[in-house]
Protein backbone atom coordinates (compact mmCIF):
# COMPACT_ATOMS: atom_id res chain seq x y z
CA UNK A 1 0.00 0.00 0.00
CA UNK A 2 2.50 2.41 0.72
CA UNK A 3 4.60 1.68 -2.03
CA UNK A 4 2.00 1.99 -4.30
CA UNK A 5 0.90 5.77 -2.75
CA UNK A 6 4.45 6.69 -2.87
CA UNK A 7 4.55 5.99 -6.59
CA UNK A 8 1.07 7.59 -7.35
CA UNK A 9 2.29 10.44 -5.54
CA UNK A 10 5.86 10.62 -6.21
CA UNK A 11 6.30 11.83 -2.56
CA UNK A 12 6.26 9.67 0.75
CA UNK A 13 5.13 12.81 2.66
CA UNK A 14 1.66 12.83 0.96
CA UNK A 15 1.57 8.99 0.87
CA UNK A 16 2.10 8.77 4.54
CA UNK A 17 -0.13 11.33 5.72
CA UNK A 18 -3.01 9.75 3.26
CA UNK A 19 -2.20 6.77 5.12
CA UNK A 20 -2.78 8.19 8.26
CA UNK A 21 -5.98 10.14 7.53
CA UNK A 22 -7.88 7.15 6.40
CA UNK A 23 -9.07 5.40 9.33
CA UNK A 24 -10.22 8.92 10.14
CA UNK A 25 -12.50 8.62 6.80
CA UNK A 26 -13.40 6.10 8.15
CA UNK A 27 -14.49 6.86 12.02
CA UNK A 28 -16.59 8.90 10.87
CA UNK A 29 -19.36 8.05 9.22
CA UNK A 30 -18.50 4.53 10.84
CA UNK A 31 -19.67 6.88 14.20
CA UNK A 32 -22.31 8.50 12.56
CA UNK A 33 -23.86 5.01 11.70
CA UNK A 34 -23.25 3.54 14.62
CA UNK A 35 -25.41 6.41 16.46
CA UNK A 36 -28.02 5.79 14.56
CA UNK A 37 -27.71 1.54 15.02
CA UNK A 38 -27.37 2.28 18.82
CA UNK A 39 -30.38 4.06 18.71
CA UNK A 40 -32.24 1.64 15.97
CA UNK A 41 -31.12 -1.70 18.28
CA UNK A 42 -31.98 0.25 21.34
CA UNK A 43 -35.79 1.03 20.20
CA UNK A 44 -36.48 -2.29 18.77
CA UNK A 45 -35.06 -3.89 21.66
CA UNK A 46 -37.71 -2.39 23.22
CA UNK A 47 -40.61 -2.60 21.22
CA UNK A 48 -40.54 0.68 19.81
CA UNK A 49 -39.01 1.82 16.50
CA UNK A 50 -36.51 4.85 16.90
CA UNK A 51 -35.94 8.00 14.43
CA UNK A 52 -38.00 7.17 11.70
CA UNK A 53 -38.41 10.69 9.81
CA UNK A 54 -35.50 12.35 8.96
CA UNK A 55 -33.88 11.40 5.39
CA UNK A 56 -36.75 9.31 4.60
CA UNK A 57 -35.65 5.40 5.35
CA UNK A 58 -36.48 4.70 8.71
CA UNK A 59 -34.52 8.11 9.76
CA UNK A 60 -31.08 7.18 8.66
CA UNK A 61 -30.11 11.13 8.19
CA UNK A 62 -30.71 11.61 11.92
CA UNK A 63 -27.29 11.05 13.50
CA UNK A 64 -25.90 13.27 10.38
CA UNK A 65 -29.01 16.29 11.30
CA UNK A 66 -27.82 15.85 14.66
CA UNK A 67 -24.03 16.24 14.25
CA UNK A 68 -24.94 19.37 11.92
CA UNK A 69 -26.92 20.90 15.02
CA UNK A 70 -24.34 20.14 17.22
CA UNK A 71 -21.55 21.74 15.37
CA UNK A 72 -23.71 25.27 15.46
CA UNK A 73 -24.01 24.71 19.48
CA UNK A 74 -22.88 28.03 21.44
CA UNK A 75 -19.25 26.65 22.99
CA UNK A 76 -20.16 27.23 26.94
CA UNK A 77 -16.62 27.18 29.16
CA UNK A 78 -18.00 27.47 32.39
CA UNK A 79 -16.26 30.45 34.18
CA UNK A 80 -14.58 28.66 37.37
CA UNK A 81 -12.81 26.24 34.81
CA UNK A 82 -9.54 25.60 34.15
CA UNK A 83 -9.77 26.65 30.28
CA UNK A 84 -6.59 25.32 28.58
CA UNK A 85 -7.29 21.94 29.90
CA UNK A 86 -11.02 22.47 29.06
CA UNK A 87 -10.40 23.29 25.97
CA UNK A 88 -7.41 20.41 25.28
CA UNK A 89 -9.44 17.68 27.03
CA UNK A 90 -11.46 16.42 24.07
CA UNK A 91 -9.00 16.61 21.68
CA UNK A 92 -6.62 14.29 24.04
CA UNK A 93 -9.23 11.79 24.36
CA UNK A 94 -9.44 11.68 20.79
CA UNK A 95 -5.88 10.86 20.01
CA UNK A 96 -6.07 8.50 22.03
CA UNK A 97 -8.29 6.86 20.95
CA UNK A 98 -7.36 7.33 17.64
CA UNK A 99 -3.69 6.81 17.92
CA UNK A 100 -4.67 3.03 18.55
CA UNK A 101 -5.82 3.04 14.96
CA UNK A 102 -2.50 3.14 13.75
CA UNK A 103 -1.68 -0.52 14.26
CA UNK A 104 -4.77 -2.11 13.42
CA UNK A 105 -4.54 -4.07 10.53
CA UNK A 106 -7.74 -3.15 8.17
CA UNK A 107 -6.73 -5.56 5.53
CA UNK A 108 -3.69 -7.82 4.43
CA UNK A 109 -2.46 -4.80 2.68
CA UNK A 110 -3.33 -1.33 4.89
CA UNK A 111 -2.14 -1.08 8.44
CA UNK A 112 -1.36 2.43 9.72
CA UNK A 113 2.30 1.73 10.42
CA UNK A 114 3.82 -2.07 10.78
CA UNK A 115 4.48 -2.04 14.70
CA UNK A 116 6.61 -5.57 15.54
CA UNK A 117 4.84 -3.84 19.35
CA UNK A 118 1.54 -3.74 17.45
CA UNK A 119 -0.35 -4.87 20.36
CA UNK A 120 1.68 -3.55 23.45
CA UNK A 121 1.42 -0.44 21.77
CA UNK A 122 -2.42 -0.03 21.25
CA UNK A 123 -2.48 -1.21 24.83
CA UNK A 124 0.12 1.79 25.69
CA UNK A 125 -1.55 4.14 23.70
CA UNK A 126 -5.40 3.82 24.55
CA UNK A 127 -4.23 4.64 28.04
CA UNK A 128 -3.80 8.21 26.87
CA UNK A 129 -7.35 8.47 27.15
CA UNK A 130 -7.30 8.04 30.84
CA UNK A 131 -5.47 11.68 31.06
CA UNK A 132 -7.90 13.16 28.68
CA UNK A 133 -10.99 11.73 30.89
CA UNK A 134 -9.11 12.89 34.03
CA UNK A 135 -8.15 16.86 32.74
CA UNK A 136 -11.84 16.98 31.57
CA UNK A 137 -13.32 15.82 34.92
CA UNK A 138 -11.03 18.04 36.98
CA UNK A 139 -11.06 21.24 34.75
CA UNK A 140 -15.01 21.13 33.96
CA UNK A 141 -15.20 22.26 38.05
CA UNK A 142 -17.88 20.27 38.57
CA UNK A 143 -18.87 17.53 41.12
CA UNK A 144 -20.59 15.10 38.76
CA UNK A 145 -17.26 15.58 36.03
CA UNK A 146 -14.55 14.67 39.00
CA UNK A 147 -16.68 11.90 39.89
CA UNK A 148 -16.83 10.60 36.73
CA UNK A 149 -13.58 11.32 36.01
CA UNK A 150 -12.24 9.35 38.93
CA UNK A 151 -14.52 5.93 38.53
CA UNK A 152 -13.16 6.41 35.19
CA UNK A 153 -9.78 6.42 36.03
CA UNK A 154 -10.08 3.97 38.59
CA UNK A 155 -11.91 1.68 36.05
CA UNK A 156 -9.83 1.51 33.29
CA UNK A 157 -6.83 1.32 34.78
CA UNK A 158 -7.97 -1.98 36.67
CA UNK A 159 -9.70 -3.45 33.43
CA UNK A 160 -6.14 -2.80 31.61
CA UNK A 161 -4.56 -5.76 33.65
CA UNK A 162 -7.35 -8.24 32.74
CA UNK A 163 -7.30 -7.36 29.15
CA UNK A 164 -3.80 -7.09 28.59
CA UNK A 165 -3.19 -10.90 30.37
CA UNK A 166 -6.15 -12.42 27.86
CA UNK A 167 -4.51 -10.68 24.85
CA UNK A 168 -0.87 -12.04 26.20
CA UNK A 169 -2.62 -15.78 26.03
CA UNK A 170 -2.71 -15.32 22.11
CA UNK A 171 0.78 -13.66 22.21
CA UNK A 172 1.85 -16.82 23.43
CA UNK A 173 0.36 -18.98 21.13
CA UNK A 174 1.61 -16.42 17.80
CA UNK A 175 5.34 -15.46 19.28
CA UNK A 176 4.78 -11.91 18.29
CA UNK A 177 2.84 -8.81 19.16
CA UNK A 178 2.55 -7.75 15.28
CA UNK A 179 -0.69 -7.82 14.21
CA UNK A 180 -0.48 -8.30 10.81
CA UNK A 181 1.57 -11.56 11.72
CA UNK A 182 -0.86 -12.65 13.96
CA UNK A 183 -3.61 -12.19 11.38
CA UNK A 184 -1.62 -14.09 8.48
CA UNK A 185 -1.23 -16.46 11.32
CA UNK A 186 -5.25 -17.44 11.15
CA UNK A 187 -5.56 -17.76 7.78
CA UNK A 188 -7.09 -20.59 5.38
CA UNK A 189 -10.68 -22.01 7.40
CA UNK A 190 -12.31 -20.30 10.44
CA UNK A 191 -11.35 -23.33 12.41
CA UNK A 192 -7.71 -21.79 12.34
CA UNK A 193 -8.60 -18.64 14.26
CA UNK A 194 -6.94 -18.55 17.66
CA UNK A 195 -10.09 -18.33 19.49
CA UNK A 196 -10.72 -22.36 18.16
CA UNK A 197 -6.77 -23.40 19.24
CA UNK A 198 -5.83 -24.62 22.63
CA UNK A 199 -9.72 -25.03 23.71
CA UNK A 200 -10.81 -23.67 25.49
CA UNK A 201 -8.48 -21.78 27.05
CA UNK A 202 -8.27 -19.21 24.39
CA UNK A 203 -11.80 -19.17 24.30
CA UNK A 204 -12.06 -17.88 28.14
CA UNK A 205 -9.05 -15.33 27.27
CA UNK A 206 -11.62 -14.28 24.62
CA UNK A 207 -14.37 -13.78 27.00
CA UNK A 208 -12.28 -12.07 30.03
CA UNK A 209 -11.16 -9.67 27.08
CA UNK A 210 -14.62 -8.68 25.85
CA UNK A 211 -15.60 -7.92 28.92
CA UNK A 212 -12.90 -5.94 29.95
CA UNK A 213 -13.25 -4.57 27.04
CA UNK A 214 -16.35 -3.16 27.79
CA UNK A 215 -15.10 -1.59 30.71
CA UNK A 216 -12.50 0.22 29.10
CA UNK A 217 -14.87 1.64 26.75
CA UNK A 218 -17.10 2.71 29.35
CA UNK A 219 -20.29 0.44 28.17
CA UNK A 220 -22.86 -0.28 30.25
CA UNK A 221 -22.76 -2.79 32.49
CA UNK A 222 -19.26 -0.84 33.18
CA UNK A 223 -20.46 2.59 32.69
CA UNK A 224 -20.11 3.86 35.40
CA UNK A 225 -18.38 7.14 34.87
CA UNK A 226 -21.55 8.13 32.57
CA UNK A 227 -24.23 6.66 35.03
CA UNK A 228 -27.01 9.71 33.60
CA UNK A 229 -28.83 8.47 36.75
CA UNK A 230 -26.11 9.52 39.16
CA UNK A 231 -23.79 11.83 37.54
CA UNK A 232 -25.94 13.35 35.11
CA UNK A 233 -23.05 12.84 31.57
CA UNK A 234 -20.18 12.16 34.18
CA UNK A 235 -16.86 13.77 33.09
CA UNK A 236 -18.17 15.60 29.71
CA UNK A 237 -21.23 16.87 32.20
CA UNK A 238 -19.75 20.48 31.61
CA UNK A 239 -19.01 20.30 27.56
CA UNK A 240 -20.87 21.53 25.03
CA UNK A 241 -21.29 21.77 21.06
CA UNK A 242 -18.14 20.40 19.29
CA UNK A 243 -16.01 19.52 22.16
CA UNK A 244 -19.00 17.45 23.06
CA UNK A 245 -19.11 15.67 19.95
CA UNK A 246 -15.58 14.99 20.12
CA UNK A 247 -15.94 13.40 23.34
CA UNK A 248 -19.05 11.22 21.12
CA UNK A 249 -16.73 10.26 18.42
CA UNK A 250 -13.84 9.00 20.74
CA UNK A 251 -16.66 6.69 22.55
CA UNK A 252 -17.69 5.07 19.31
CA UNK A 253 -13.91 5.03 17.62
CA UNK A 254 -13.07 3.54 21.10
CA UNK A 255 -15.52 0.65 20.36
CA UNK A 256 -14.42 0.25 17.39
CA UNK A 257 -11.11 -0.47 17.99
CA UNK A 258 -11.82 -2.84 21.04
CA UNK A 259 -14.05 -5.14 18.96
CA UNK A 260 -11.60 -4.49 15.94
CA UNK A 261 -8.40 -6.14 18.33
CA UNK A 262 -11.16 -8.58 19.30
CA UNK A 263 -11.74 -9.56 15.82
CA UNK A 264 -7.97 -9.08 14.72
CA UNK A 265 -6.25 -11.17 17.93
CA UNK A 266 -9.26 -13.92 18.16
CA UNK A 267 -11.43 -13.99 15.34
CA UNK A 268 -8.65 -13.82 12.36
CA UNK A 269 -9.27 -10.27 11.29
CA UNK A 270 -9.29 -9.86 7.70
CA UNK A 271 -9.06 -13.03 6.64
CA UNK A 272 -11.90 -14.79 5.73
CA UNK A 273 -13.95 -17.71 7.67
CA UNK A 274 -14.28 -20.08 4.87
CA UNK A 275 -10.37 -20.23 3.12
CA UNK A 276 -10.11 -18.78 -0.38
CA UNK A 277 -13.63 -17.95 -0.59
CA UNK A 278 -14.27 -14.18 -1.16
CA UNK A 279 -10.63 -13.56 0.36
CA UNK A 280 -8.15 -10.86 -0.92
CA UNK A 281 -7.15 -7.17 0.42
CA UNK A 282 -10.49 -5.74 -0.02
CA UNK A 283 -12.41 -8.81 1.04
CA UNK A 284 -9.93 -8.76 4.22
CA UNK A 285 -11.85 -4.23 4.73
CA UNK A 286 -15.14 -6.18 4.17
CA UNK A 287 -14.44 -9.33 6.59
CA UNK A 288 -12.70 -7.03 9.31
CA UNK A 289 -15.42 -4.32 9.54
CA UNK A 290 -18.16 -7.06 9.54
CA UNK A 291 -16.52 -8.27 12.51
CA UNK A 292 -15.78 -5.29 14.11
CA UNK A 293 -19.70 -4.02 13.74
CA UNK A 294 -20.49 -7.54 14.93
CA UNK A 295 -18.83 -7.20 18.34
CA UNK A 296 -20.32 -3.50 17.94
CA UNK A 297 -23.44 -5.08 17.99
CA UNK A 298 -22.94 -7.33 20.72
CA UNK A 299 -22.04 -4.07 23.04
CA UNK A 300 -24.94 -2.64 21.99
CA UNK A 301 -27.18 -5.73 22.41
CA UNK A 302 -25.50 -6.44 26.12
CA UNK A 303 -26.10 -2.39 26.58
CA UNK A 304 -29.72 -2.86 26.55
CA UNK A 305 -30.12 -5.81 28.14
CA UNK A 306 -27.73 -5.33 31.37
CA UNK A 307 -28.13 -2.81 34.41
CA UNK A 308 -25.33 -1.01 35.68
CA UNK A 309 -23.23 -2.78 38.09
CA UNK A 310 -22.37 -1.29 41.42
CA UNK A 311 -18.96 0.39 41.81
CA UNK A 312 -17.57 -2.26 44.03
CA UNK A 313 -19.19 -5.03 42.11
CA UNK A 314 -16.84 -3.46 39.03
CA UNK A 315 -13.79 -3.67 40.99
CA UNK A 316 -15.12 -7.23 42.25
CA UNK A 317 -15.36 -8.17 38.35
CA UNK A 318 -11.97 -6.82 37.35
CA UNK A 319 -9.69 -7.78 40.71
CA UNK A 320 -11.40 -10.98 41.39
CA UNK A 321 -12.48 -13.00 38.57
CA UNK A 322 -11.54 -11.32 35.28
CA UNK A 323 -7.61 -11.22 36.53
CA UNK A 324 -7.27 -14.46 38.09
CA UNK A 325 -8.97 -16.67 35.42
CA UNK A 326 -6.32 -14.40 32.75
CA UNK A 327 -3.49 -15.49 35.12
CA UNK A 328 -5.28 -19.33 34.98
CA UNK A 329 -5.50 -18.99 31.17
CA UNK A 330 -1.90 -17.77 30.54
CA UNK A 331 -0.60 -20.54 33.04
CA UNK A 332 -2.78 -23.33 30.84
CA UNK A 333 -1.62 -22.08 27.78
CA UNK A 334 2.06 -22.00 28.91
CA UNK A 335 1.99 -25.51 30.44
CA UNK A 336 0.20 -26.79 26.79
CA UNK A 337 2.88 -25.03 24.72
CA UNK A 338 6.03 -26.51 26.90
CA UNK A 339 4.46 -30.15 26.12
CA UNK B 1 -14.68 -20.83 47.13
CA UNK B 2 -17.60 -23.19 45.56
CA UNK B 3 -19.94 -20.38 45.82
CA UNK B 4 -17.45 -18.13 44.10
CA UNK B 5 -17.68 -20.62 40.39
CA UNK B 6 -21.27 -20.80 41.18
CA UNK B 7 -21.90 -17.37 41.03
CA UNK B 8 -19.83 -17.13 38.49
CA UNK B 9 -21.64 -19.01 36.33
CA UNK B 10 -24.69 -17.76 37.02
CA UNK B 11 -23.62 -14.81 36.35
CA UNK B 12 -22.66 -15.65 32.21
CA UNK B 13 -26.14 -18.01 32.69
CA UNK B 14 -28.58 -14.89 33.42
CA UNK B 15 -26.70 -12.59 31.23
CA UNK B 16 -27.28 -15.16 27.98
CA UNK B 17 -30.34 -15.42 29.27
CA UNK B 18 -31.10 -11.97 29.41
CA UNK B 19 -29.43 -11.35 25.77
CA UNK B 20 -32.03 -13.98 24.77
CA UNK B 21 -34.87 -12.29 25.56
CA UNK B 22 -33.67 -8.95 24.35
CA UNK B 23 -32.61 -10.89 20.77
CA UNK B 24 -36.33 -11.96 20.51
CA UNK B 25 -37.57 -8.73 21.24
CA UNK B 26 -35.32 -7.08 18.28
CA UNK B 27 -37.88 -8.95 16.23
CA UNK B 28 -41.40 -8.44 17.84
CA UNK B 29 -43.18 -5.62 15.90
CA UNK B 30 -42.97 -2.40 17.80
CA UNK B 31 -46.01 -0.81 19.23
CA UNK B 32 -45.24 2.43 18.47
CA UNK B 33 -47.68 4.66 16.50
CA UNK B 34 -46.76 7.19 13.99
CA UNK B 35 -48.85 9.73 15.43
CA UNK B 36 -49.48 12.54 12.67
CA UNK B 37 -49.59 9.96 9.59
CA UNK B 38 -51.66 7.14 11.47
CA UNK B 39 -53.76 7.86 14.42
CA UNK B 40 -55.49 5.86 16.79
CA UNK B 41 -59.43 5.59 16.83
CA UNK B 42 -61.06 7.47 19.41
CA UNK B 43 -63.21 6.20 21.97
CA UNK B 44 -66.59 6.79 20.97
CA UNK B 45 -67.37 9.52 23.21
CA UNK B 46 -63.85 11.23 23.64
CA UNK B 47 -63.95 14.78 24.98
CA UNK B 48 -62.44 17.01 22.25
CA UNK B 49 -62.86 20.11 21.18
CA UNK B 50 -66.28 21.68 21.87
CA UNK B 51 -68.15 23.01 18.55
CA UNK B 52 -72.06 24.73 18.63
CA UNK B 53 -74.23 24.14 16.50
CA UNK B 54 -75.61 28.39 16.35
CA UNK B 55 -78.90 27.29 14.07
CA UNK B 56 -80.33 25.59 16.91
CA UNK B 57 -78.64 27.71 19.92
CA UNK B 58 -81.28 29.24 21.69
CA UNK B 59 -79.58 31.55 23.98
CA UNK B 60 -80.72 29.89 27.37
CA UNK B 61 -77.01 30.30 28.98
CA UNK B 62 -77.53 26.35 30.03
CA UNK B 63 -74.29 25.91 29.12
CA UNK B 64 -72.07 28.30 30.41
CA UNK B 65 -73.77 28.37 34.01
CA UNK B 66 -72.81 24.54 33.64
CA UNK B 67 -69.24 25.41 32.83
CA UNK B 68 -66.85 25.11 36.59
CA UNK B 69 -63.97 27.30 34.43
CA UNK B 70 -66.44 30.04 32.90
CA UNK B 71 -65.22 30.17 29.59
CA UNK B 72 -68.28 30.39 27.65
CA UNK B 73 -69.47 33.75 27.52
CA UNK B 74 -72.98 34.19 26.18
CA UNK B 75 -74.68 37.72 25.17
CA UNK B 76 -78.48 38.01 24.37
CA UNK B 77 -80.62 40.41 22.60
CA UNK B 78 -84.70 39.77 23.24
CA UNK B 79 -85.92 39.97 20.18
CA UNK B 80 -89.15 42.19 18.89
CA UNK B 81 -92.61 40.15 19.43
CA UNK B 82 -92.67 41.13 15.60
CA UNK B 83 -89.64 39.37 14.59
CA UNK B 84 -89.71 35.76 14.02
CA UNK B 85 -86.21 34.34 15.31
CA UNK B 86 -87.31 30.49 13.23
CA UNK B 87 -87.45 27.63 14.87
CA UNK B 88 -84.71 25.12 15.96
CA UNK B 89 -84.01 21.71 14.43
CA UNK B 90 -86.33 20.64 17.51
CA UNK B 91 -88.98 22.73 16.89
CA UNK B 92 -88.24 24.78 19.36
CA UNK B 93 -89.10 28.57 19.27
CA UNK B 94 -86.00 31.36 19.52
CA UNK B 95 -86.43 34.68 20.64
CA UNK B 96 -83.12 35.70 21.72
CA UNK B 97 -80.33 37.11 19.43
CA UNK B 98 -77.10 35.75 20.28
CA UNK B 99 -74.81 38.67 19.71
CA UNK B 100 -71.97 36.61 21.22
CA UNK B 101 -71.47 33.21 21.70
CA UNK B 102 -67.67 32.23 22.52
CA UNK B 103 -65.63 29.04 24.18
CA UNK B 104 -62.08 30.21 25.37
CA UNK B 105 -61.13 27.01 24.48
CA UNK B 106 -57.75 27.43 26.32
CA UNK B 107 -59.45 27.44 29.79
CA UNK B 108 -61.53 24.52 28.51
CA UNK B 109 -60.60 21.39 30.63
CA UNK B 110 -63.01 18.97 28.83
CA UNK B 111 -65.28 18.11 31.49
CA UNK B 112 -68.10 17.85 29.07
CA UNK B 113 -70.31 19.25 31.92
CA UNK B 114 -71.53 22.20 29.24
CA UNK B 115 -73.10 19.22 27.44
CA UNK B 116 -75.96 18.13 28.88
CA UNK B 117 -77.43 20.45 29.76
CA UNK B 118 -78.03 21.78 26.58
CA UNK B 119 -81.80 21.45 25.33
CA UNK B 120 -81.57 21.73 22.22
CA UNK B 121 -78.78 19.48 21.88
CA UNK B 122 -76.21 22.19 20.23
CA UNK B 123 -73.35 22.09 21.93
CA UNK B 124 -71.00 18.98 21.88
CA UNK B 125 -68.04 17.37 21.51
CA UNK B 126 -66.24 17.26 18.12
CA UNK B 127 -63.33 14.39 17.78
CA UNK B 128 -60.41 17.13 16.73
CA UNK B 129 -57.88 17.44 19.19
CA UNK B 130 -55.27 19.00 17.10
CA UNK B 131 -55.80 22.82 17.27
CA UNK B 132 -52.73 24.61 19.00
CA UNK B 133 -52.16 28.17 17.79
CA UNK B 134 -49.27 30.45 18.28
CA UNK B 135 -51.52 33.07 19.87
CA UNK B 136 -53.14 32.34 23.08
CA UNK B 137 -55.95 35.14 21.70
CA UNK B 138 -56.71 32.42 18.86
CA UNK B 139 -58.08 29.85 21.29
CA UNK B 140 -60.86 31.80 22.06
CA UNK B 141 -63.70 30.26 19.56
CA UNK B 142 -66.20 32.43 18.54
CA UNK B 143 -69.74 31.34 17.34
CA UNK B 144 -71.77 33.64 16.86
CA UNK B 145 -72.77 34.05 13.46
CA UNK B 146 -74.11 37.50 13.26
CA UNK B 147 -71.85 40.32 12.31
CA UNK B 148 -71.16 43.26 14.07
CA UNK B 149 -73.50 45.14 11.86
CA UNK B 150 -76.24 42.88 12.59
CA UNK B 151 -75.60 43.40 16.47
CA UNK B 152 -75.65 46.80 16.49
CA UNK B 153 -78.85 47.03 14.32
CA UNK B 154 -80.31 44.47 17.31
CA UNK B 155 -79.04 46.18 20.02
CA UNK B 156 -80.37 49.17 18.76
CA UNK B 157 -84.07 47.99 18.22
CA UNK B 158 -84.35 46.52 21.73
CA UNK B 159 -83.30 49.28 23.16
CA UNK B 160 -85.96 51.27 21.36
CA UNK B 161 -88.50 49.00 22.39
CA UNK B 162 -87.88 49.02 25.60
CA UNK B 163 -87.54 52.67 26.02
CA UNK B 164 -91.44 52.79 24.24
CA UNK B 165 -92.27 50.00 26.92
CA UNK B 166 -91.03 52.65 29.49
CA UNK B 167 -93.05 55.41 28.36
CA UNK B 168 -95.86 52.99 27.81
CA UNK B 169 -95.12 52.09 31.37
CA UNK B 170 -94.45 55.58 32.62
CA UNK B 171 -97.77 56.88 31.35
CA UNK B 172 -100.27 55.11 33.86
CA UNK B 173 -97.64 54.40 36.25
CA UNK B 174 -98.64 56.92 39.12
CA UNK B 175 -101.87 55.28 40.08
CA UNK B 176 -100.97 51.34 39.49
CA UNK B 177 -96.96 50.75 39.67
CA UNK B 178 -97.16 50.03 43.62
CA UNK B 179 -100.30 48.42 43.69
CA UNK B 180 -99.69 46.38 40.28
CA UNK B 181 -96.56 44.78 41.40
CA UNK B 182 -97.16 42.31 43.61
CA UNK B 183 -100.42 41.04 41.45
CA UNK B 184 -98.63 40.39 38.81
CA UNK B 185 -95.82 38.25 41.18
CA UNK B 186 -99.22 36.12 42.57
CA UNK B 187 -100.72 35.88 39.18
CA UNK B 188 -97.35 34.43 37.80
CA UNK B 189 -96.80 31.98 40.72
S1 LIG C 1 -66.27 21.10 28.59
FE1 LIG C 1 -66.39 21.79 30.72
S2 LIG C 1 -64.83 23.37 30.85
FE2 LIG C 1 -65.18 23.04 28.68
S3 LIG C 1 -66.72 24.56 28.11
FE3 LIG C 1 -67.84 22.70 28.64
S4 LIG C 1 -68.31 22.91 30.81
FE4 LIG C 1 -66.73 24.42 30.35
S1 LIG D 1 -77.26 25.38 26.39
FE1 LIG D 1 -77.42 25.06 24.18
S2 LIG D 1 -79.07 26.37 23.56
FE2 LIG D 1 -78.52 27.06 25.60
S3 LIG D 1 -77.04 28.70 25.24
FE3 LIG D 1 -75.86 26.83 25.46
S4 LIG D 1 -75.59 26.09 23.37
FE4 LIG D 1 -77.25 27.62 23.29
Amino acid sequence: MEKFLVDIFGSEITAYIIIAIIPLIFIVPYALFAVWLERKVSAHMQDRLGPMYTGGWHGWAQTIADIIKLLQKEDIVPAAADKKLHLLAPYIVFIGSYAAFAAIPFSSEYIGSHLNLGIFYIIAVSSLVVVGLLMAGWSSNNKWSLFGAMRSAAQIVSYEIPTALSLLAVVMIAGTLNLQEINKMQSGWFWNWFIFSKFPFVFIAFLIYFVASLAEVNRTPFDIPEAESELVAGYHTEYTGMKFAMFFLAEYANMFAVSAIASAVFLGGWNSPFGDFMSGPIWGVFWFVAKGMFFIFVQMWLRWTLPRTRVDQLMYVSWKVLTPFAFFCIFAIGIWLML
Amino acid sequence: MKKYFIDIFKAIWTVLIGMKITFKHLFVPAVTIQYPDVKLNLPERARNRLYVNMDDCIGCLQCSNACPVDCIEIETVKSLPTEDLGLTSKGTKKRLYVTKFTIDIAKCCYCGLCVPPCPTECIFMTDKYEFSEYNRRDLIYNFSTMTEQEIAEVKARAAEAEKEAAAKKAAPKPATATPTNPETKKSEN
